[in-house]
């Protein structure tokens, strides 16, 4: 029962981390049809921000200039790369690809492709037992973290006049312009949101791994990506659960199949969705983006 | 004149769409744009709006839209309804409404409410939910909201029940007497009843401006330009 609860949990958190990761993928998707392969690399910069500063200020602290870090890049990766190449979707992928490598090279020519230790305060580091568990206090960090984004998010996008933009840009993004409505605003907006989760997501990902290296944020965008085809395009509910059930996925299968088989499940588990659900739609639209 | 288009030319994918269309829509009643399908007249439409790359001069009061963005020439005071009704599927009727509500001056909701009680009493429904009918409603009634000095409606009958078309006739009726418009219809009995000026469309062209009356009166003209033997 105790590794139940424990697997369940550790699920959990990388599952909030990847929902950090793909709930801004998601939106920058939906409303701008910009496949950001950059965002990863945005995840690397808010852990290197959240390591350099952990030590020298409150680790909440840390964590807030990581958020601002990412916002900050995101923001300016949209006005100045991809607002030029709004129509020009290949260059646009070239563009973000390759933000994606130089930008974790860059870290890596820094700070050293070894993986740096984040110290964060004792009581995020311990555990808290929960039905004869001693569960790691990150996750719920992670957990709680995600919960408070995914109703954020949820009132962002139904109480604010940008979160109408944003919801009826993802329907049709003319239209939306034919009514008056400056959508480019809503772009740097959106993207800058993406930023601020990709930063939360390398700040806590730090905490939830114990370190940070330079193609952590990479490889978590693999299973952000996995997620958004999941989850569905611009749905945050529909994000948020298909991160939970990866994250979940991919522990109990490297625990009770092989370490390492988690990975493949959680391909498998898109293979089929994407066959039974029918979430073909998404699907082809990102193959023809990037065909 | 409140707009004027002069040699405006479009091509997609290869296919020059329109090949120097010039014509001027009155500052009062409505300026009816036809022609058989496929002619251009959508895009001309989309063409004033900047929705396309265009070449040639167009003029809103004057003033050159050539340089504007689209969002930017709405504002001008550009009220549009398109074909396909444009209406967010996932949004609800208040929340389509509320999206075409512009900065400024006041927001006409008791004229929209008056003139479509319906919008009301279904605010909280999802768009896409609605009928045919409701949704060109919708669409009308977002270019009603706000001070527009023009609205463009194109086709706001395609695809009606008989008794909506004469709906939307009255409302587009009621419209005209605020507001000019720029208006793209097939129904030829609607356009003899609101469209004071006419301007066709043939494979990219003007081909024929004038009066609508005339222009319907005359049985051999209209079979040649719009590929009808009698005006219904």
């Amino acid at each position: 029962m105790s590794t139940l609860i424990l697997l369940a949990l550790t699920g959990l958190g990388l599952g909030a981390l990847y929902f950090l990761i793909a709930s801004g993928l998601s939106l920058i998707f939906g409303l701008m049809d910009v496949l950001n392969f950059a965002h990863g690399a945005l995840v690397t910069a808010g852990a290197y921000a959240a390591w350099r500063l952990t030590g020298h200020l409150p680790f909440v602290l840390a964590v807030a200039v990581a958020v601002a870090v990412g916002a900050a890049l995101a923001a300016a990766i949209e006005t100045v790369l991809i607002r030029p190449l709004y129509s020009r979707p290949k260059d646009q992928i070239l563009v973000t690809v390759g933000l994606g490598l130089a930008l974790p090279a860059l870290v890596q020519g820094i700070w050293g492709a070894d993986a740096r230790q984040l110290k964060a305060p004792r009581q995020l580091t311990g555990t808290v037992g929960l039905l004869g568990a001693n569960i790691p206090t990150d996750r719920f960090v992670l957990i709680a973290a995600a919960l408070v984004v995914l109703a954020g998010l949820k009132l962002f996008l139904a109480r604010t006049r940008y979160g109408l933009v944003v919801r009826a840009g993802v329907e049709d993004r003319a239209m939306v312009t034919a009514l008056g409505v400056d959508v480019r605003r809503a772009f740097t907006l959106v993207f800058a949101i993406g930023g601020a989760l990709a930063g939360l997501a390398g700040a806590l990902g730090g905490l939830y791994f114990g370190s940070v290296s330079p193609n952590q944020g990479t490889s978590l965008l693999v299973f952000g990506f996995v997620v958004v085809v999941i989850g569905g395009l611009g749905r945050t509910d529909g994000v948020a659960l298909a991160a939970a059930a990866v994250g979940l996925i991919q522990q109990f299968t490297n625990y009770y199949a092989a370490s390492g088989l988690g990975d493949l499940a959680v391909v498998a588990i898109l293979a089929v969705v994407l066959l039974a659900r029918g979430n073909r739609e998404g699907f082809e639209r990102l193959v023809r983006r990037t065909a | 004149m409140i707009l004027e288009l002069d040699d405006v030319r479009v091509t997609l994918g290869g296919s020059q769409i329109l090949q120097g269309v010039s014509f001027t829509v009155a500052r009062a009643g409505v300026t009816a744009l036809l022609g058989r399908n496929g002619v251009g007249k959508t895009t001309t439409v989309k063409a004033v709006l900047g929705l396309v790359p265009r070449t040639g001069a167009i003029r809103f009061d004057g003033e050159g839209l050539h340089r504007l963005r689209t969002h930017e020439i709405v504002r001008r005071g550009i009220g549009y309804a398109p074909e396909d009704r444009g209406v967010f599927a996932k949004l609800t009727v208040t929340e389509n409404l509320a999206l075409a509500e512009r900065r400024g001056a006041g927001h006409a909701y008791d004229l929209v409410y008056e003139l479509f009680p319906e919008l009301k009493t279904r605010g909280a429904q999802a768009a896409g939910t609605l009928s045919g009918g409701q949704q060109q409603m919708v669409a009308i009634a977002r270019t009603l909201l706000n001070d527009n000095r023009l609205i463009v409606v194109d086709e706001p009958t395609k695809g009606l029940a008989p008794k909506v078309v004469t709906e939307v006739a009255e409302v587009l009726e009621r419209a005209a007497e605020r507001v000019p418009m720029l208006l793209v219809e097939q129904n030829l009995a609607l356009v003899r009843r609101l469209a004071g000026d006419g301007v066709v469309l043939a494979a990219g062209q003007v081909v024929h401006r004038g009066p609508v009356r005339d222009l319907l009166a005359d049985t051999e003209l209209t079979q040649k330009l719009l590929g009808v033997g009698k005006a219904a």
